[in-house]
């Protein structure tokens, strides 16, 4: 590799100076970064919520905080990764300053709009640290009513105002990236010359066109009805409780696509990059991503199946939610197929890769278990829930997010970091999930429900190993952003393709200019050929 | 603002000089045309967004009426039809003018002919707005605005509540959806007293003429739904 001494002289970062050129910035890449800063607070303090709740587990008996505080905590945790990291983290981050990039544009369709979301992103945020700040809310990420609307005494609507706002930003980055794929494409770059990352972009932001208006329409009624009285929810008003709970879930269970979906696309360009392969069976990756979106609004009744909801919509509900369970299998099976055989090298993005894969097949594989109506009687509300769903989403969409973060960092900065502490972080990453998570399967069959701050004694051991996990975790993610910042003043330049990975982004400097790309490329086949296919004898 | 003259005549993927670039030609956009399609395309996948967003609502009504058919049909008799109707109309002309005023933008006419079908899409919009504002203050007065004040004489004062509670919340929803239009054209009318609009460039103008058109239709589904369905039952 060349030895390079020196960043371009003149690249989006240092094009402009000051705060107003940060806070008023059109440009993808800078709105990406003030999206990496504010996502990565709200994981700090969503993260300190889930060391609260670990604390107080580590006892059978409620002894660290009250169990409404615990109410509180759990609440937050939710609320926050959920709504302010988990959904805006990959695609607002990593797919904003990648997506015009990998499609050859100079910027998203719509900047002014891109910052705008930004800024909505902000206030929403900041609605919902006010309800936490000022005494918190009780409700579970949730919002069940009636609960919500005539029980609860905390801080319900500001938190609801709070998620509603956010909500727009979620869609106004989803139009963004639905016009530019549509209409901002370089010349050659058809459909089936798009990265996968750019796919699973495109079905990620159909699920937020179309389900974020239904959860905020939803959370509006929630703060209307708790507000003025009217009777949408609540039975005491002639409400259905259960078709707050069909509308929550329309959006809420399509929304874990939106958290794992970009992991996905991360996924598959790592695999490429670091097999030196080009996909197995390109368009079955590119349109398993479409068919999760779209299977994905279907399966919305396996929340309900102890809720009242009749049998044979149970039923459907089960079956189709089974029918997720392929699309999602064909990505893992075709990342393993393009492994094989593969000159795999093992950096850091890599392995983040190999845990994905690993962490997500066992938290899709548990998810058939729950879609099953008998067993789900059995682990409704349990642990084992709590278990699966950690599985898909710190397991796979976080494990994603930080094998992008570290795939893309040299592009995003120009500078490499210490590729020996990157592969620490990543095992002891890999080491305090599973140690987390995995005893909240064995808890959670074994019985242990979830949201109480006191359990039965027997179960205390999980616990123990659970906390004890978490902590592991937590040393694991503060390792990269400590790294991380060094990186930015002291570590090697990185030139404009450290890993020798193919694509429109790694022919660019690094980091790149303001304008991306001097001349509008000409693309003329698909990312990631490393090798001619005859010579490595599969089609 | 940089143009084409400011570099030697760069070339295009056919190997022609670029014409100068026009000046509402952002950065990041080939040509006027992709900007334009990249506008209204936009502007159509918001308009999906919004009709999931008044989704949830309907879906709402839709559960409610089918649970109580005659307290929703009691109910929205005392909707004020001629009201309603007048509204309708008043829309569906309001919506003639806006696409005479993109018309206008599209072929060049004159300003005063842009800001003149432009200002009488604001006015039929406030006119509806006007309107609405009286049928809301005829429901506050007679307490059927669902609360601890609200009285019903009829059968069925729970799905009657229930009923004004989804009229409130979806006629209020359009209302908010109507200020925003007019707050639209206001701006639209003064862009084009300044002369921007012209056969060139009137994506602002065709953008905002969709917005205006899909609240038109949210109304054509709630002027029936909330005032006529059941009404020749009324016996």
């Amino acid at each position: 590799m060349d030895t390079i001494t020196t960043a371009p002289t003149l690249n989006y970062l240092n094009s402009a100076h000051g705060l107003a050129s940060w806070l008023l910035t059109r440009d993808h890449k800078r709105i990406a970064l003030l999206y990496l800063v504010s996502v990565t607070a709200f994981f700090a303090i969503g993260g300190f919520f889930a060391m609260m709740i670990r604390l107080e587990l580590v006892t059978p008996a409620a002894d660290f905080v009250q169990p409404d505080t615990y109410n509180k905590l759990f609440t937050m945790h939710g609320v926050i990764m959920v709504f302010f990291f988990l959904i805006p983290s990959i695609p607002a981050v990593l797919g904003n300053f990648m997506l015009p990039i990998m499609v050859g544009a100079k910027d998203l369709a719509f900047p002014r709009i891109n910052l705008l979301s930004w800024y909505i992103y902000v206030l929403g945020g900041l609605f919902t640290l006010t309800a936490a700040v000022t005494g918190g809310v009780d409700t579970g990420w949730t919002f069940y009513a009636p609960y919500s609307t005539a029980s609860s005494n905390s801080h319900v609507i500001m938190a609801g105002v709070g998620v509603f706002i956010t909500g727009f930003s979620s869609i106004l980055t989803g139009l963004n990236f639905i016009v530019t794929v549509h209409r901002m494409r370089a010349p050659g770059l058809t459909w089936f010359r798009l990265p996968l990352f750019v796919w699973s972009h495109y079905a990620t932001s159909l699920i937020m066109i179309l389900g974020t208006p239904v959860i905020a329409i939803t959370v509006l009624l929630v703060a209307v009805e708790r507000g003025l009285h009217l009777g949408i929810f609540d039975p005491a008003l002639g409400g259905d409780p259960i078709l707050f709970q069909h509308l929550f879930w329309f959006y809420s269970h399509p929304a874990v696509y939106i958290m794992i979906l970009p992991a996905m696309g991360v996924t598959s360009e790592i695999v490429q990059a670091f097999a030196r392969k080009n996909i197995f069976g390109y368009a079955f990756v590119a349109f398993s991503s479409l068919a999760i979106a779209i299977i994905g609004f279907l399966v919305w009744g396996h929340h309900l199946f102890v809720s009242g909801q009749s049998t044979y919509a149970g039923l459907i509900f089960s079956i189709l939610s089974f029918l997720v369970a392929i699309p999602s299998a064909v990505k893992v099976f075709n990342w393993t197929a393009t492994i094989y055989k593969g000159a795999v090298s093992w950096d850091s993005p890599m392995l983040y890769a190999f845990g994905f894969v690993g962490l997500f097949t066992i938290g899709g594989l548990t998810g058939l278990f729950l879609a099953s109506m008998g067993l789900d009687v059995h682990v409704h509300d349990t642990y084992f829930i709590i278990a699966h769903f950690h599985y898909v989403m710190v397991g796979g969409a976080i494990m994603g997010y930080l094998g992008g973060l570290h795939y893309w960092w040299p592009k995003i900065t120009g500078r490499m970091y210490p590729e020996g502490w990157a592969k620490f972080a990543a095992l002891t990453v890999f080491v305090g999930f599973n140690l987390t998570f995995f005893p909240q399967f064995i808890v959670g069959y074994l019985g242990m429900p979830r949201r109480y701050a006191m359990y039965a004694p027997e179960f205390q051991v999980y616990n123990v190993m659970s906390s004890a996990g978490a902590s592991i975790l937590a040393v694991g993610y503060v390792i990269p952003l400590i790294y991380f910042i060094w990186s930015l003043k002291y570590a090697p330049l990185a030139g404009k393709d450290p890993w020798g990975a193919k694509g429109l982004e790694w022919e660019i400097p690094s980091p790149p200019p303001t304008e991306n790309f001097a001349v509008t490329p000409i693309v003329t086949e698909r990312t990631h050929q490393y090798a001619p296919s005859r010579e490595v004898g599969i089609a | 603002m940089p143009d084409g003259h400011a570099h030697a005549a760069p070339l295009d993927a056919h190997g022609h000089p670029h014409e100068p670039a026009h000046p509402k030609l952002q950065h990041h956009f080939d040509d006027m045309g992709q900007q334009a399609e990249a506008s209204t395309l936009g502007m159509w996948v918001f308009l999906v967004t919004e009709i999931l967003f008044f989704g949830g609502l309907f879906m709402c009504y839709l559960v409610y009426r089918w649970k109580s058919p005659s307290g929703f049909q009691e109910a929205s008799f005392e909707l004020n039809r001629v009201w309603g109707a007048t509204n309708t109309a008043v829309l569906i002309i309001s919506s003639l003018t806006m696409a005479l005023a993109v018309r206008a933008a599209q072929t060049s006419a004159k300003r005063g002919t842009q800001v003149f079908f432009l200002g009488l899409t604001m006015f039929f919009g406030l006119v509806f707005l006007g309107i609405k504002a009286i049928e809301y203050t005829d429901k506050f007065v007679h307490h059927h605005v669902p609360g601890p004040h609200f009285h019903w004489d009829g059968q069925y004062p729970k799905p009657a509540e229930q009923f004004y509670s989804l009229y409130f919340a979806m006629t209020g929803l359009h209302a908010v959806h109507m200020i925003v239009g007019v707050g639209i054209m206001a701006v639209i009318t003064w862009m084009a007293w300044r002369e921007t609009f012209d056969e060139d460039y009137y994506t602002p103008v065709e953008v905002a003429g969709l917005y205006w058109h899909f609240v038109d239709i949210v109304w054509i589904f709630l002027f029936p739904l909330l005032y006529l369905i059941g009404g020749h039952f009324k016996g």
